[in-house]
């Protein structure tokens, strides 16, 4: 029997994504398999969203290689997906005098590598950041970071990539892998897929899918971070990314601005056990609010609107591992990819088909690529004329559903039309339900135009796939 | 952009927006636009299948639905323009607006008034920091309210109650009322935070229990809520050892409202910390002339009648703006005191009547609500934090106060 696919990527994160979208420029068969009822729904929901400057990176790591390439290729990328990116700059802040010969060594590196970088200091640093604490009087900026909606631009991946006839198989775990002649047969949920190669983009789970064809060097160690974000009418609260002096083994504890012009602040970093453990806790937020609070005193607790963790998928060596498996040929490891993951996803993607040209697979580039033809037109940041036409051609734009973040009827129908099936589903692609009220005032809406677009009970829509139902019972 | 012409617009048809209207169309004013970005006028009054309403102002007992159809039955009756589904996106603090709905788009109004009426939105779990897991299954008590007398969906069958709001008391009840079981009804502070005649008609008589001093310190769950996890809390509101867990799959919040003030912020108005809406004068004007706020948006009241007898003053002042027949009086300034948490309104400046209405900041019985100038001295068996104590100042009282300049009300134990 001769395979159905030439490759099949498991994984639909930004990574998935990102690899997914390079291999439609080729004539390939590809298939993404991910056991999510949506992308975008592990690892990448977590996302903060920081395009990072790789100045944090060993240089020499396959991470520093391929953060530095990503920042660069991003600026293409937002264009090409229409996804807003903004080099809003990072600085890294010396809340010590032991930080001073860190930060002067870091700026070094930089500048040995490429990395726009330079010391501020006094009047200067209080010009870009007011609110900084006035014991804090040296900064490194690197004016190369930048931030993106990270969940928007996973699912412009996705649909850029569907559009050039990646298919995608979700809700489907992949709970086996045989090996059969030159191919692979994939057991992912009811169904088997027999495929030529294999791209493991499965995030914390990496290992255990590596597992089941003998390609596991690496264990994936999990590790957990949250996040609290402000609500967004303080945009005055910083202007950059603004991290502590990081320390050899962390980063540490951030105030990030985000692409939305609200303020959010972590991540925390505990090793865990569970891989699906995406729980907040008082340890955390009480962490993150004292350590945030040391480089900008007033951080109000009261003006939390969200929380959320997300799970890190660290590898024992520390480094992504890109490479064919040395065991099992055709089986690609994408794996241990955890920040600065999202920076590098563009990187990782070319990486990952520079490897595919030397496993014998035939790369025919298509004679057309389809341009990305589905942006998301975002209702809330058009001036008035575009509102005005927007509602002459479509009605269901003047319909506001999420009144906190001006999320209209057309953006969630337009949504469903482009793959999303839930209640999270939308919004990570539209907002509704990020604001302050936490979906208490759209929530009903959204569950309507799901219905109305999908030819289903409400009764049935879920928050996201398996057992979580909104309602209980209709009456 | 089209344009719609119109002397007063009043943002908000629930009972204090609606009474605002017909009061100012009473006045004389004929050409008015009351907007509201749901469906139909009534508000949150809609949802509120539950009897109770009415009981000051018409003198009966009523459900939220039939007190709010006596203000949509005379909205009927008066050539007021009514848009619905019409959500304001814009106001400036030259009084321009622009409104959309998906009829006629954009629509600009450049009113000669503004009544303000959003009422106000539920605070949330994140506002009250509880860690856990972020399943489906967990509501603010008024979402659920909705999804049960509106939508027609039962929210959930196994169900702890997070605060002892009103709400969130009255959700207790209608969901046992429709076979859901309620296990529980936690409450951070050592009384209820809702009024005492739904502690007893909806937790008592259900035989539903109230935990005083007791919070949710985790909840479990990926998919759905499975379970929660309760501490008694100590002295400090720290959680305390010996934890138990409930199973459930719902969760509701009714832990506090927030008067919804997204446009007063637009208008750079100054909002109370105590009230969380605009200061505001007996008129219920805000700082910035020809700008009224009335009902739940100007602070929360205890009952939707009050916000009706608001929206009266507000329309009735408007009308009267509109006509320069507002008399900008002298101003006498009104101050919180010993265990008085708000009173509202922050100025006095008539001179015919005014009531205020104060909240305070601990239970207290047998007191004496009392005023700088001994102008003010009422006893008083109990005071509560959820019920507001109504003050009623008079002509005579009012001469008084104004000489005053500032008026300082108290609360204090008789003993």
């Amino acid at each position: 029997m001769p395979s159905n696919y030439d490759i099949a990527i498991i994984g639909g994160g930004i990574v998935g994504n990102a690899i997914a979208r390079e291999l439609s420029r080729y004539e390939l068969r590809t298939l993404l398999i991910e056991k999510e009822i949506e992308v975008s729904f592990g690892t990448s929901k977590a996302n903060s969203g920081i395009i990072h400057s790789a100045i944090h990176d060993d240089p020499k790591t396959l991470k520093g290689k391929l953060c530095l390439r990503g920042n660069a290729l991003w600026e293409e990328l937002s264009k090409e997906l229409r996804i807003p990116f903004e080099r809003v700059g990072e600085i890294l802040v010396a809340r010590s005098r032991d930080d001073l010969p860190v930060l002067k060594k870091m700026l070094d590196s930089a500048k040995a590598n490429g990395i726009p970088a330079e010391m501020v200091e006094g009047k200067r640093l209080r010009e870009l950041e007011p609110n900084l604490s006035l014991e804090i009087n040296t900064g490194l900026l690197a004016p190369t970071a930048g931030v993106i909606p990270p969940y928007e631009m996973t699912y412009a991946l996705y649909e850029n990539a569907m559009q050039n006839g990646v298919e995608y198989l979700l809700e489907s775990k992949v709970t086996d892998i045989k090996r059969d002649g030159k191919c692979f047969v994939i057991t992912a949920g009811d169904q088997e897929v027999k495929v030529d190669h294999i791209i493991n983009a499965a995030g914390v789970f990496a290992d255990e899918i590596a597992k089941l064809v003998g390609a596991n060097n690496f264990i994936i160690k999990p590790r957990k971070g949250e996040e609290y974000i402000l609500d967004k009418r303080l945009d005055n609260i910083n202007n950059h990314i603004i991290f502590p002096t990081p320390t050899p083994t962390s980063k540490g504890i951030l105030i990030i601005k985000t692409i939305e012009g609200s303020t959010m602040i972590g991540p925390t970093a505990e090793d865990t056990s569970d891989r699906e453990d995406t729980s907040t806790t008082e340890e955390g937020l009480n962490k993150v609010l004292s350590f945030v609070r040391t480089m900008i005193h007033d951080i109000p607790k009261k003006d939390i609107i969200a929380s959320f963790a997300g799970i890190r998928p660290v590898s024992d060596t520390n480094d992504f591992i890109i490479e064919e498996s040395a065991k099992v040929p055709r089986f690609i490891n994408a794996a241990g990819i955890q920040s600065p993951g999202l920076t590098a996803a563009p990187a990782i993607a070319l990486m990952v088909v520079n490897i595919l040209k030397t496993t014998g697979l035939k790369l025919e580039e298509k004679k057309e690529f389809k341009k990305y033809d589905k942006p998301h037109r975002r209702f809330s940041l058009a001036v008035d004329k575009e509102k005005e036409l927007l509602i002459k051609l479509n009605p269901a734009y003047g319909n506001i559903i999420c009144r906190c973040e001006t999320v209209t009827e057309a953006e969630v129908a337009a949504a469903i039309r482009n793959g999303a099936r839930t209640i999270d589903g939308i919004k990570l692609r539209t907002r509704a339900g990020m604001g302050r009220c936490q979906s208490g005032f759209c929530i009903h809406h959204v569950m309507k135009i799901l219905s109305k677009e999908l030819g289903m009970p409400e009764e049935k829509i879920t928050k996201r796939g398996g057992d979580s139902l909104v309602v209980k019972e209709k009456r | 952009m089209k344009n719609i012409s119109t002397d007063i617009i009043i943002v908000g048809a629930g009972p204090a927006g609606m009474a605002a209207a017909l009061k100012a169309y009473e006045m004389g004013i004929k050409n008015i636009l009351l907007v509201d970005r749901l469906p139909e006028p009534g508000g949150i009054l809609q949802q509120c299948v539950h009897n109770g309403f009415g009981l000051q102002k018409f003198k009966e007992d009523l459900t939220g639905p039939e007190f709010a159809d006596r203000y949509i039955k005379k909205l009927g009756n008066t050539g007021i323009n009514v848009m619905l589904h019409t959500m304001v996106m814009e106001m400036t603090r030259d009084r321009k607006m622009i409104i959309s709905n998906d009829v006629d788009g954009l629509i600009e109004v450049a009113p000669k008034a503004i009544v303000m009426a959003m009422g106000c939105r539920e605070r949330t779990r994140q506002q009250v920091s509880i860690p856990g897991t972020r399943p489906s299954g967990i509501f603010t008590a008024g979402v659920a309210q909705r999804f049960m007398n509106i939508e027609g969906y039962l929210p959930g069958k196994e169900v702890v109650v997070v605060g002892s709001g009103d709400i969130g008391m009255i959700m207790a009840r209608r969901m046992t009322l429709e076979g859901a079981k309620v296990h529980a009804v936690t409450e951070i502070m050592p009384y209820p935070g809702g009024l005492t005649r739904n502690v007893v008609q909806c937790l008592n008589d259900y035989n539903i229990p109230l935990y005083l001093k007791h919070n949710v310190i985790d909840i479990r769950g990926r998919d759905r809520v499975k379970a929660v996890k309760i501490a008694r809390l100590d002295e400090k509101g720290k959680p305390m050892n010996g934890t138990f867990e409930i199973e459930c799959d719902t969760l509701l919040f009714s832990v506090g409202l927030i008067p919804e003030n997204e446009l007063s912020r637009m208008i750079s108005l100054e909002l109370s910390h105590a009230t969380g809406g605009p200061f505001i004068d007996d008129n219920y004007q805000t700082s910035r002339e020809g700008v009224f706020i009335c009902g739940n948006a100007a602070f929360v009241n205890d009952l939707a009648d009050y916000a009706g007898t608001e929206g009266e003053i507000a329309g009735e002042a408007a009308a009267k703006y509109l006509n320069d027949s507002l008399e900008a009086g002298t101003k006498a300034r009104v101050v919180a005191g010993d265990n008085v948490r708000f009173v509202v309104p922050n100025f006095i400046t008539r001179e015919d009547s005014v009531t205020l209405y104060a909240r305070v900041t601990q239970p207290m019985l047998d007191v004496t609500v009392s005023s700088s100038g001994g102008i003010i001295n009422m006893k008083k068996q109990i005071v509560k934090p959820s019920e507001m104590i109504e003050i009623n100042l008079d002509s005579e009282k009012l001469k008084k106060i104004k000489g005053l300049k500032e008026l300082m009300i108290d609360v204090r134990p008789n003993k």
